[in-house]
Formats: C-alpha cells, sequence, structure tokens
C-alpha cells in the first residue's frame, strides 16, 4: 500500500512537471503579442487525476483472480461476436434510413465511408501487414480523378466511378513498385510522403486541381440516369416516381450507395482471403522470408495488396467527391490517414468485423460525443473552463491518440482477434 | 545435379566462403559440415538465393536437362522455377496460420495459375476449385505422411518443436521440388524425433527428390548421406562418402576431434 | 552565400532533431514517431519560459536565454521519458508494427495535448536578437549574417559538443553504445537496458527542445503542428545520413536544410517540402543506408 502512494505520488509529480506548464500557464494571443494566463485549477485536475488514477490501478492490479477472468472474457467475446453481432449490425444498417432521421442517415453514412476506408486499408495492413501512412493519398486520387473527370469531359458518376478505383490503384502500383522492397517502418515513412506529396501538389498545382480553393459542383450521381432533383425536369427521380422531391431521398440513396461499396469490399476481400493471393497476402505477413523460400514473389504479391486496397480508397473517394460536391486539399491531411489506420488497428488487425464496430465507435460515436460535448462546453461557460470549452471538440482527436496507445499496450491484437482460418479439412472432430 | 564452382562470398573484409567447389549428385543425400563459422549457411544461402555471392557459380541441373545457373537468380525464382526448396535453422512458418494453410501457401504459384489471375475466382468462375481440391489433397498427404492430419486446423504456432520441423519440411517439399535443402533440420530434436526425421529424409529421396542438408548432428549426417562435404573457415577440406570421410585426418582434427574433447 | 548561411542555420536546428530520430534507432529499432512533437513540445515549453521570465522582470537576453533553454530542456527531457515509459516500454517484444503505431497515437496525443492547452492560433514572437553583420555587398546583393543565425549555430555547436562527449566519454554513452550493438547481450551484462533506453529519449528528447527554441528564435513563429514537417524532415535528415550514426544525422540535417534553402530560392517555394519527400523516397530506394551508415545484411 506504501509503495502504491510511493508510485502515485511519484506519477504526480511527473504530472505536475508535464502539465504544470502546458495547461497551468496559457499564452493568449492578445492585441500586444502574447499573454500568459495561469490556469492553476485545471493543472491541478489533471496531477489529481494521474494521482488517483495511478492509485486505482495499483490496487486494481493487486485484486487476485483478475487475470483468468479477463483470460475468459478475451476468448468468450470473439466467438459470440461474430455469430450475431455481424447481421445484427447489417439489418440495422439496411433499416436505418426508415427512422427518417436525417442527421443519423448522414451520420451513418459518414461512418460507413470510413468503414469503407478502414475495409480497404486492411487489406493492406491487416492482411498483407505493410504498414501504410498515406492511404489518404489513394482517396484524394480517386476523389479528385472524379471531380476532374466529370469537370472536364462531363462524365457520370457511374463511369467515374471504375476509372477512379483504377486510377487510384494505378497510383497504388506506381508508389508501391520501387517502395515495397523495403522494411516495414521505412515503408511506413514513405508512404506518409508520398501522402503529403499528393497534398501539396494538389494545393499547387492550380490550373489543373484548382489548388486550395477546390472544386466545387461536382455532380450528384443518377439512379439509372435519373436525378435527385427538386426542379421541374421530367428526369427526376421524383418525376419518374410521381412523388413529390425531397432532400432526404437524395441522402437515403447516398446511404444506400456507400452501403453497396462498403459491402462489394468486404465481400471482394472476403473471397480473396480463402484465395492463393489472399493467403499469400497473410502468409507475407507472417513471414516475408519464409514466403521467398516458397517461390513467392514478394514484390508481386505486396503490389497486389497495395493496388488493392488503393482501388477501394478509390472508389470511396469518388463518392466522398459525389457526397460533398465539393473537394479541397484540406480533406486529405495525414489526419485521415492516421484515422482511418486508428481503426484498422483498434479494430484488430486483419478482422473485417472488428473495423467495423471501430469505426461506428470511434465516428460515431466520437461524433456525437462531439455534438455533446459542443452543448456541454455552451452550458459549462464557467470562467475555469472557458478556455477548454471552446476546444472540447479537439478533444476528439486527443482520444483518438490514446486509444491507439492504450490499444497497443493492451490489447496489440485488437478488439476483435479471433481469426477464421480460411481452408479447413472440414473433419468431423473438429 | 547441382555443381558449385569457385563460390566465394565475402561480407565487407570477412570472406564467408573462399573458393569452395563440390557436387551434389541427382537422388542423393549430400549433407556439409563443419564446425561453427565454417561458412556451412552461407553456402546454403547462396545456393538458394538469398545472398548474391561475389563471385563463382552454382549450376542445378535438372533430369531433363534444363540448366539454372541459381548465382543469378533471385530467391523466388530459385524455388519456383529451378524448384529448390528450403528449411530455416530457426523455424520459419507462418505460426498464425493453421496448418493446413501452411500447405496452401507453399503451392501458390500452382493454385494461382489456377485463379485467372484472380479477378475470374472472386466471382467463383474458371477452374478454380478443381486446383483446390488438388492443392487440400496434396497437402492432405503430406500431413498424413508427417502424422499431422489430426493437427490440421490449428495453428501453426502452437504445435511442438519437433511437429513445427517436421510441417517445415513438408511445406517445402509442396513446391514439388528436385532439390531439398535442410539448414540443420535435427538441431534441438530428442532423438525419438530425429529418428522420425531420418524416416522422412529417406523416404524423399526414395521420392527421387536429392537432399542437400547442414547439420551438425553427426549420428543423422553419418547415418543417412551418401555423400558428406567437409567445409572449415570456408574452405573445402574433405568430401567423400561417410566412411572415407570419417577416416580422414584433416577433418578429425578440424572438427570431429574438438567434437570429442567437447 | 546568402543561402547558404540560411541553410546552414536551418540544417543545424534540423540536425539536432534528426540525432534524436538516429539515436532511438540505433538503440530501440524503432522510428520515434512522436520525436517531432517533443520537438513542438520544446518550442512551446520555451515560448512559455520566454513571456514568463520577461513577467518576473529577466531583461538580460543572454540570461533569459539560458534559463529557458535548461527549462525547456529538462521538460522536454521529461515528457520524452514519459512517452516512451507510457507508450513504448510496454511493447518492447510486441509485434513489429505495435511501436510505431503507438508512437503515431503518441504523435497525436501530443499535437492535440498542445492544441487544447494552448489554442490552435499561431504563436507569434518578437525577434529577441536582432540585427547582424553584413559579410559583403556587391551591387546590390547584400550577405546578412545576423546575431541570431551565429547564436543558433553556437548554440548547436556547443549543445553537439556536450552532447558527443556525453556519448563518448561517459559510462552512460559506453553502455548506450553497447546496447546499440547488442540489447540482449548488454542485458546480460548487467547493463540496465530499461534505464538506458529511458535515457537515450530523454537526451534526444532536451536535444529537440533545444532544437525547438532555436527554430522559434528563428521564425518567430510556431503552432501546434510544427513537429510534423519538421520531424518528417529531420527524420529525412537522419535516413539520409545513414540511420543509427549521430554524425551522419548532423551532417545530413545540414544536407536537408542547404537543399530546402536552394530549392525555395531557385526553384519554388511551395514545392520545399515535397523537395524534402522526394529526396526521402529517393534515398531510402537507392542507398537505404544513407552516406554515412553500414549496410546491412539479412540474417536469414
Amino acid at each position: 500500500m506504501t509503495a502504491a502512494l510511493r508510485d502515485a505520488l511519484l506519477s504526480a509529480a511527473v504530472a505536475l512537471g508535464l502539465f504544470a506548464p502546458l495547461v497551468g500557464l496559457a499564452m493568449d494571443n492578445g492585441d500586444q503579442g502574447l499573454v500568459l494566463r495561469t490556469r492553476p485549477l485545471a493543472a491541478g485536475i489533471m496531477v489529481a487525476l494521474v494521482f488517483f488514477g495511478r492509485l486505482g490501478m495499483h490496487l486494481w492490479v493487486a485484486r487476485p483472480g483478475r487475470e483468468a477472468r479477463a483470460v475468459r472474457r478475451s476468448i468468450a467475446v470473439p466467438k459470440a461476436a461474430s455469430k450475431y453481432i455481424a447481421p445484427a449490425l447489417l439489418i440495422a444498417a439496411v433499416l436505418l434510413p426508415l427512422s427518417g432521421s436525417r442527421y443519423y442517415v448522414d451520420l451513418a453514412t459518414l461512418v460507413l465511408t470510413y468503414i469503407m476506408l478502414g475495409w480497404g486499408l486492411n487489406i493492406v495492413v491487416g492482411l498483407a501487414g505493410l504498414l501504410d501512412l498515406g492511404y489518404v493519398a489513394f482517396y484524394a486520387v480517386g476523389a479528385y480523378s472524379y471531380a476532374l473527370l466529370a469537370e472536364t469531359f462531363g462524365l457520370g458518376f457511374w463511369t467515374c466511378l471504375p476509372l477512379a478505383g483504377i486510377l487510384a490503384a494505378f497510383a497504388g502500383v506506381l508508389l508501391g513498385f520501387p517502395v515495397l522492397r523495403l522494411r516495414g517502418d521505412y515503408l511506413a515513412i514513405v508512404t506518409l510522403a508520398f501522402g503529403e506529396i499528393v497534398r501539396v501538389v494538389l494545393i499547387n498545382w492550380v490550373d489543373f486541381t484548382h489548388g486550395p480553393n477546390g472544386i466545387t459542383d461536382i455532380p450528384r450521381p443518377t439512379l439509372f440516369g435519373l436525378r435527385f432533383s427538386n426542379d421541374e425536369g421530367s428526369d427526376t427521380v421524383a418525376a419518374f416516381f410521381g412523388i413529390e422531391a425531397q432532400t432526404i431521398h437524395r441522402v437515403v440513396f447516398l446511404y444506400y450507395l456507400i452501403l453497396a461499396l462498403a459491402l462489394l469490399t468486404n465481400w471482394v476481400t472476403l473471397r480473396l482471403r480463402r484465395l492463393p493471393l489472399g493467403r499469400a497476402w497473410e502468409a507475407l505477413r507472417e513471414d516475408e522470408i519464409a514466403c521467398r523460400s516458397l517461390g513467392i514473389d514478394v514484390t508481386k504479391t505486396k503490389l497486389t495488396a497495395f493496388a488493392t486496397g488503393a482501388l477501394f480508397g478509390g472508389f470511396a473517394g469518388a463518392f466522398f467527391a459525389t457526397r460533398q460536391a465539393f473537394i479541397s486539399p484540406e480533406s486529405f491531411t495525414f489526419i485521415e490517414s492516421a484515422t482511418v489506420l486508428a481503426i484498422v488497428v483498434l479494430g484488430g488487425l486483419g478482422s473485417q468485423l472488428g473495423v467495423a464496430l471501430a469505426a461506428l465507435v470511434m465516428v460515431g460515436g466520437l461524433e456525437m460525443l462531439r455534438d455533446l460535448l459542443s452543448t456541454i462546453g455552451e452550458h459549462m461557460g464557467s470562467e475555469l473552463f472557458s478556455g477548454l470549452a471552446g476546444d472540447l471538440p479537439t478533444y476528439r482527436m486527443l482520444i483518438f491518440g490514446l486509444a491507439l496507445v492504450a490499444m497497443m499496450v493492451m490489447r496489440p491484437r485488437g478488439l476483435v482477434s479471433g481469426r477464421t482460418a480460411t481452408a479447413t479439412l472440414g473433419r468431423q472432430d473438429a | 545435379m547441382l555443381s558449385v564452382a569457385d563460390l566465394t562470398m565475402r561480407f565487407g573484409g570477412l570472406t564467408a566462403v573462399d573458393g569452395l567447389s563440390f557436387q551434389a549428385r541427382a537422388g542423393e543425400i549430400t549433407a556439409v559440415i563443419g564446425p561453427n563459422g565454417a561458412g556451412k549457411t552461407t553456402v546454403f544461402n547462396c545456393v538458394t538465393g538469398f545472398y548474391r555471392p561475389t563471385s563463382g557459380s552454382i549450376a542445378l541441373i535438372h533430369a531433363i536437362g534444363a540448366r539454372f545457373a541459381l548465382e543469378r537468380m533471385s530467391g523466388h525464382r530459385i524455388a519456383s522455377r529451378a524448384k529448390i526448396a528450403r528449411t530455416f535453422q530457426n523455424v520459419r512458418l507462418f505460426a498464425g496460420m493453421t496448418v493446413l494453410e501452411n500447405l496452401l501457401v507453399a503451392q501458390h504459384n500452382t493454385l494461382m495459375a489456377a485463379t485467372g489471375f484472380g479477378v475470374l475466382a472472386v466471382l467463383g468462375l474458371g477452374g478454380y476449385r478443381a486446383a483446390e481440391k488438388a492443392g487440400m489433397d496434396k497437402a492432405r498427404r503430406w500431413l498424413d505422411r508427417i502424422g499431422l492430419l489430426e493437427r490440421a486446423d490449428d495453428p501453426a504456432g502452437s504445435l511442438p518443436y519437433g511437429d513445427q520441423r517436421r510441417l517445415e519440411i513438408a511445406r517445402a517439399m509442396c513446391i514439388d521440388p528436385v532439390m531439398l535443402c535442410l539448414d540443420e533440420p535435427a538441431a534441438g530434436l530428442n532423438p525419438r524425433e530425429s529418428e522420425a526425421l531420418n524416416r522422412l529424409l529417406l523416404s524423399i529421396r526414395a521420392d527421387g527428390c536429392s537432399l542437400l542438408l547442414i547439420e551438425h548432428d553427426m549420428a543423422v549426417v553419418m547415418r543417412v548421406s551418401d555423400h558428406i562435404v567437409v567445409l572449415d573457415h570456408g574452405q573445402k577440406i574433405a568430401d567423400g562418402t561417410p566412411a572415407e570421410v570419417r577416416a580422414d585426418p584433416a577433418v578429425i582434427a578440424a572438427y570431429l576431434g574438438e567434437d570429442e574433447e567437447a | 552565400m546568402q543561402q547558404l548561411i540560411n541553410g546552414i542555420t536551418l540544417g543545424t536546428i534540423y540536425g539536432l532533431i534528426a540525432v534524436g530520430y538516429t539515436m532511438v534507432y540505433g538503440i530501440v529499432g524503432m522510428i520515434n514517431f512522436a520525436h517531432g512533437d517533443i520537438f513542438m513540445v520544446g518550442s512551446f515549453l520555451s515560448l512559455i519560459a520566454l513571456l514568463g521570465l520577461a513577467a518576473l522582470g529577466v531583461t538580460s537576453v543572454p540570461l533569459a536565454l539560458a534559463l529557458t533553454l535548461i527549462f525547456a530542456a529538462g521538460l522536454a527531457a521529461l515528457y520524452g521519458w514519459t512517452v516512451e515509459r507510457i507508450a513504448y516500454r510496454p511493447l518492447r517484444g510486441s509485434f513489429r508494427l505495435a511501436p510505431l503505431i503507438s508512437a503515431i497515437g503518441m504523435s497525436i496525443v501530443l499535437q492535440n495535448f498542445v492544441q487544447v492547452g494552448q489554442g490552435a492560433r499561431v504563436k507569434p514572437m518578437d525577434a529577441l536578437i536582432p540585427g547582424g553583420i553584413e559579410l559583403m555587398n556587391q551591387g546590390g546583393f547584400a550577405v546578412q549574417l545576423s546575431w541570431m543565425q551565429i547564436a543558433i549555430v553556437a548554440t548547436t555547436l556547443l549543445v553537439l559538443a556536450v552532447f558527443t562527449w556525453l556519448v563518448t566519454a561517459t559510462p552512460l554513452g559506453r553502455s548506450m553504445r553497447a546496447c546499440e550493438q547488442d540489447i540482449r547481450m548488454a542485458g546480460l551484462l548487467g547493463i540496465d537496458t530499461d534505464r538506458t533506453i529511458g535515457l537515450t529519449f530523454v537526451i534526444g528528447a532536451a536535444l529537440a527542445a533545444v532544437a525547438g527554441l532555436l527554430f522559434l528564435l528563428y521564425y518567430g513563429v510556431i503552432d501546434f503542428f510544427i513537429g510534423f514537417l519538421a520531424g518528417v524532415k529531420a527524420f529525412t535528415a537522419a535516413v539520409l545520413g545513414g540511420i543509427g550514426s549521430l554524425p551522419g544525422a548532423v551532417l545530413g540535417g545540414l544536407l536537408i536544410g542547404l537543399i530546402e534553402v536552394f530549392w525555395s530560392a531557385y526553384f519554388s517555394v511551395a514545392y520545399k517540402d515535397v523537395a524534402a519527400f522526394a529526396i526521402l523516397i529517393l534515398v531510402l530506394i537507392f542507398r537505404p543506408s544513407g552516406i554515412m551508415g553500414r549496410a546491412e545484411v539479412e540474417k536469414v
């Protein structure tokens, strides 16, 4: 107990050193340069949190029987999960628009976009074990491909969707060809650099991409040639079905579109896993040298993983462009790559259901939390938190980062860590 | 037949293999032995394409006459074209994948060819199903042969060490090699497992596959080898049948003598 | 000539950060992704210290700078230690991408922590050391060497000298080099590897904080996002110099600084970051062991 207390005090002292200057003292941009303002209470609260957190941890760890329970729990969850949660989620996803709430459909569309990106990146990181920190580049290539093709040649969404995917995959091959020989962590940094290069080029190549202003008025997708519009034309969905034109129709249509795209990603991934290609990806993740000794062309196999991941990133990008009707380089920062990576990692590298759950929690949950925090922030107009309250939405990324670290430290194999074999002998006793 | 001529491998200033020449005849078990640091594993890595030799040539001639200059081929081509399979000193299985999957990955090139570049098979078209069935059958035969049929669906990493070694050999054999290279296959095995390994090696030879093995365990080497090459300090000091090598004074001085002291 | 001076000044800052990358990589074999953000934290700590000292009535610029240096380096070292303790130490021996992912998480945490604590707006600061000397003046082209630049380069040299002494001549340096060679063997020989690794992070963070202070002095503007770009460039410098090699890191830093400045001057400012990234990719592809690094032989 005394040892625990001493350790907690020590942690609190460290926390004091960490938080006293950066939390306890705030620099405000005043009229005559920066003004220093003290916030002793905020710093004090954080130090106290560390102290009691550490103390609590010691007491918790000291409790007997904890280990055994934890082990049992982690085994029980995935089995039950994969059986019931996935179909339940799918049914909920299909039925969701019936709720008629625009807020939820919009939110779900956002979540599904991230699920699709997560599944796409999962092919690269989860299956093939290649850490790609520049996935957003392929997302950007897809989005800009669609926007520019539509703008320049007047092509429709359905023509551009495959093109956007192919162009993104092509970008993947182009990047992958020289760099895939690199070791894991070097590859990560190079993909990061590539992502930044793409963004900087998008900002600066004004003639081609319209630079930081982005591209506006990107055409919306059509339903078998029918437009979603409020105007009087005869080729609108509303006119065809003889119903009143409402914006919600388009919102719901876009929702089902991304649902279909995400399910396509999932289906292809699950198929590929059971094929030699997918198996080779996983083998590559397990041991590259052994793969080479078995006659597998490592570079080519990595390249296919990279290109396949990029393909779906491109699809998602085209969808993003058509949904927003506006894109700019701002949407394709490293934070996006990190967010998608976080989803894949938290979901458990390689697990499809895990990725979906992680996206649901990390994007949907945090988006709701953001709204909640903003509301709380407005109500808590007290002087103490006035500085912090304004920044409440940015806590979101803070939680993201903390979750990423906590996940790696506590459950490096992810939330849903059960792996299903891609082939079994199907013996009776198995 | 494998023929190594004037093979030299330098790492910076260190010469690991120095002008080595030897031959491994088809259908035989050839062992490369020598004290620690003699350059055995380096020779091995040159033959299997993991190192590119500084100079010299390594040629493999198939029974049908095709000739492969291994010193110019990359690792995966040596496995897929020249059909040389290998195992590793510290077992390298795909630990997270099942035993069966390990054997299926080894048939990657055959199965991949049947998928029509992946696209057809994703859609469930083409002749992939038949190819997969053949692959499963082959895996099943090998599992039966190494006695691991019961554990086909368990993760490879959960097997006992001896089973992992045999699985690695079975996996290497799934690429249908003309030559199998084994890097210390008996290391860490108990006598019973070692005995099972001997039988496995002899049965592989009986199938017509040549074997090249590096080994410390003299009992295994003397019992199964047809031909032994002894290395010391990167150079060949003896070459012959087990009986000849055993009688060679240079070998006794360099290697066997050392063993007796220990 | 002017570009040369500017390039060297910028390069020394990158070099200081790069040393931290290279040191950690040499010993633990991981890319400390959060290192750039430690640099950023260092520059924020410096700015806070300078403001605080001004408020306390310290008017002597050299004294203020010296105190700030100690304050920022000390606290950033604490950050470095904490990051290692929380995010990396528990992961030693985990699968190979785990520490990198954890490091990315830590980088996000630090960035947003500073953003939440100090606000997202850029923090400007008046030049502390104004003036300079004009080296030559030819037909209207003046070559300026500001006192600031002299101070930056001098500080860097001083810090690097202390650091070199630390690594080559002290028991700590010896255990660090031992861990670099073979960490398990070093552990068996009675070196407290956890402590050595922790201290490596501490030293790296302190150097990054010095770089943070110099960056603040040089540009006069900081925000919570500077760590990302500076981090990637410093990492490029470390790779260019040969990762694991300390003199290589400084050399790489100088080269990156020069390339960036010359590129901005003669080609386009807009693409200066692209130049740095492109160099990183090219170096990794064609000469992954860098200028002064050792070529690694893959063990099979």
